[in-house]
């Protein structure tokens, strides 16, 4: 149990520097960005027409002109106290702008995560049971099909299907245009979110099934599928008793692995859609030179995505009795 | 009828694969400037047969537009499979290779890159770079080495380890003889395969990055551009300004991944003979 907690510990540990590298990597990339956030946002108009003591003033306010190290030591000892600075564009702390988008987009990912992966893994096992089958091979050439187009070419297909052409669901945003805040209902941001999320979903299918597809025909060939037979078990029964049991570890890795594929997956459909999530604010955020919200997201999205990977490792730990005996002897 | 065995199939995908790229790339250096046309008789129109996909807003030929946008896609595509498969192999081979300071470093710079989500670091690097067409090469460039330098790592550990080697290097060949005799030829055809499955992965990213608005100008008809432009028009219910295009970039992407994973059960001896 001991030796438990030390794994977890040092894996925690490994994750928060990881992520602290990943805020001095992204901040560097910044700093060495030639845009000029006054340029960019201002514009060459306005900042010719502006006096030096206005310039001045705008520059102080974008933060040019100061050097990167001191900015960065700043930042991060600003981050750990849980204040990420002001986001430029939006106005606000860029805590509660990320706050309020996260909320949009967790629903998105939660549902998509959970869609894909489940769906994904009854396919994997169906089409692996059945190797070489007209079932089989339906789901293997739709998985590669999804597997090479784009979530955003997808979400425009899906928009001039259901949005365009058929006129059953709203062709963007997470609520009605021209309602009160108070009158959105939620059935209003449930129709908002569908199209969204069935295309993070389908997208996210493609690489669980060709994964529990592979390990499953490997499973079905084993001695110990062979022998079970051999005793006279039913397929049911060998896929409840033995197969499910081994392709679902692999599965659920890959399954907590892919927390960053959905997440990058989230940002091309929530700017297709115009969702106002936290992958439009990063686009958004990296259009308009709008350093502490991109800094902040990248920072937050590299946690979901180490600690998506924390979570597998102790899974596996927590679920493969050999890995749980062999970690203990260790 | 004869079953068609894998070997001509991968065969028979690759020289689809060669031709076609060929033909794109032949079509959208001919056509650069008949892409930038614009002729406001003929806008707006459906695809038909004078106009296989159409015209747009203002009444550019939509399907030159798609191939030389295809075009440009598929040279920084080529470039970018390029350049990360061969920083994978120099990285992979130094992380098993340089003893194990250099293998842990490059082992987190692995998890670092892996950490932040592809997306998201396209567009850091794309705003380090000042957001032109060279932060978009640079980024697609840089970031797919990753899991092939993971294999190569592996493979190398294993081959360190290997009778051969180990004969070689007691008979006192240098490591750099070892290295390119020995052992880059038992490394090649996963590099290889590394390589062709890159590439459609660069050519999906790039358009990506591209479609987010990061890049190229309006001007440069990429893939992405095209699609991106095409969302404004979309509600008028221009349906085949975003249809052809983007099937035109899945199914390029989808040659690329057959005739790779192909070639990659070819090589594989476990499954060679299915």
């Amino acid at each position: 149990m001991k030796a438990h907690f030390i794994f977890i510990g040092k894996q925690t540990i490994r994750m928060l520097l990881l992520t602290f590298f990943v805020s001095l990597a992204a901040f560097i990339l910044i700093s060495i960005s030639p845009i000029d956030p006054l340029q960019a946002n201002v514009g060459q108009v306005a900042l010719g027409s502006m006096s030096p003591e206005q310039i001045a003033k705008l520059e102080a306010y974008w933060g040019v002109g100061e050097p990167p190290a001191e900015r960065f030591f700043t930042w991060a000892g600003d981050f750990f106290r849980g204040d990420m600075g002001v986001s430029l564009l939006y106005r606000q702390p860029v805590a509660k702008v990320i706050g309020v988008k996260l909320v949009n987009s967790l629903w998105l990912m939660a549902i998509a995560w959970l869609m894909s992966g489940i769906a994904g893994f009854v396919l994997g096992v169906l089409a692996g049971l059945r190797e070489g089958s007209l079932l089989d091979k339906l789901i293997k050439g739709y998985s590669l099909l999804i597997a090479s187009t784009p979530a955003f070419w997808l979400a425009l297909v899906l928009l001039m299907v259901f949005a365009v052409w058929l006129k059953i669901l709203p062709i963007g945003l997470s609520v009605p245009i021209g309602v009160e805040a108070s009158g959105v209902t939620i059935a209003d941001r449930i129709r908002h979110a569908i199209l969204p999320a069935v295309t993070l979903s389908i997208t996210g299918i493609a690489n669980i099934t060709l994964h529990t597809r592979e390990k499953m025909i490997e499973i079905m060939e084993s001695d110990y599928v062979l022998f079970a037979r051999a005793r006279g078990e039913s397929t049911f029964e060998i896929v409840k008793n033995h197969a499910l049991r081994n392709v679902l570890l692999p599965a659920l890795t890959l399954q907590f692995a892919s927390i960053s594929e959905i997440f990058g997956g989230s940002v091309l459909v929530e700017q297709t859609f115009s969702y106002p999530g936290l992958g439009q604010a990063a686009v958004t955020a990296g259009l308009g030179s709008d350093v502490p919200l991109l800094l902040g997201i990248t920072v937050i999205s590299a946690l979901f995505v180490f600690g998506g990977n924390l979570t597998a490792n102790l899974l596996y730990g927590i679920i493969d009795p050999r890995i749980r005996r062999g970690g203990a002897r260790a | 009828m004869k079953r068609v065995n894998g070997r001509i199939m991968t065969v028979f995908f690759f020289a689809l694969a060669v031709l076609f790229l060929a033909a794109v790339t032949a079509a959208g250096w001919v056509f650069s400037e008949e892409a930038l046309v614009t002729d406001f008789s003929r806008k707006n129109l459906g695809p038909g047969l004078q106009y296989l996909f159409g015209t747009d807003w203002l009444g550019r030929d939509m399907f030159i537009r798609t191939l030389t946008g295809l075009s440009m896609s598929i040279r920084i595509g080529i470039l970018a499979a390029g350049v990360s498969s061969v920083l994978a192999l120099l990285l992979g081979t130094m992380a098993a290779t340089m003893g194990k300071t250099v293998d842990a470093v490059i082992t987190w710079v692995i998890d670092l890159v892996m950490g932040i989500p592809h997306i998201l670091l396209l567009i850091l690097i794309s705003y380090a770079l000042g957001k032109g067409l060279k932060g978009v090469v640079v980024g697609v460039a840089l970031t797919h080495w990753t899991s092939l330098a993971r294999v190569i790592r592996g493979e190398v550990m294993q081959l360190k380890e290997a009778l051969y080697i180990r004969t070689a290097r007691k008979l006192g060949v240098g490591g750099f003889e070892i290295a390119w005799k020995h052992m880059f030829p038992h490394l090649f055809p996963q590099f290889l395969v590394g390589l062709i499955l890159t590439f459609p992965h660069a050519i999906l990213h790039e358009a990506s990055i591209t479609f987010l608005g990061f890049g190229l100008s309006p001007e440069q008809p990429a893939v992405g551009i095209i699609l991106s432009e095409s969302m404004k028009y979309l509600a008028m219910g221009r349906w085949w300004l975003a249809l052809f295009p983007g099937l035109f970039l899945v199914f390029t992407v989808v040659l690329f991944d057959v005739a790779g994973e192909n070639l990659r059960r070819l090589m594989d001896p476990g499954s060679v003979h299915i």
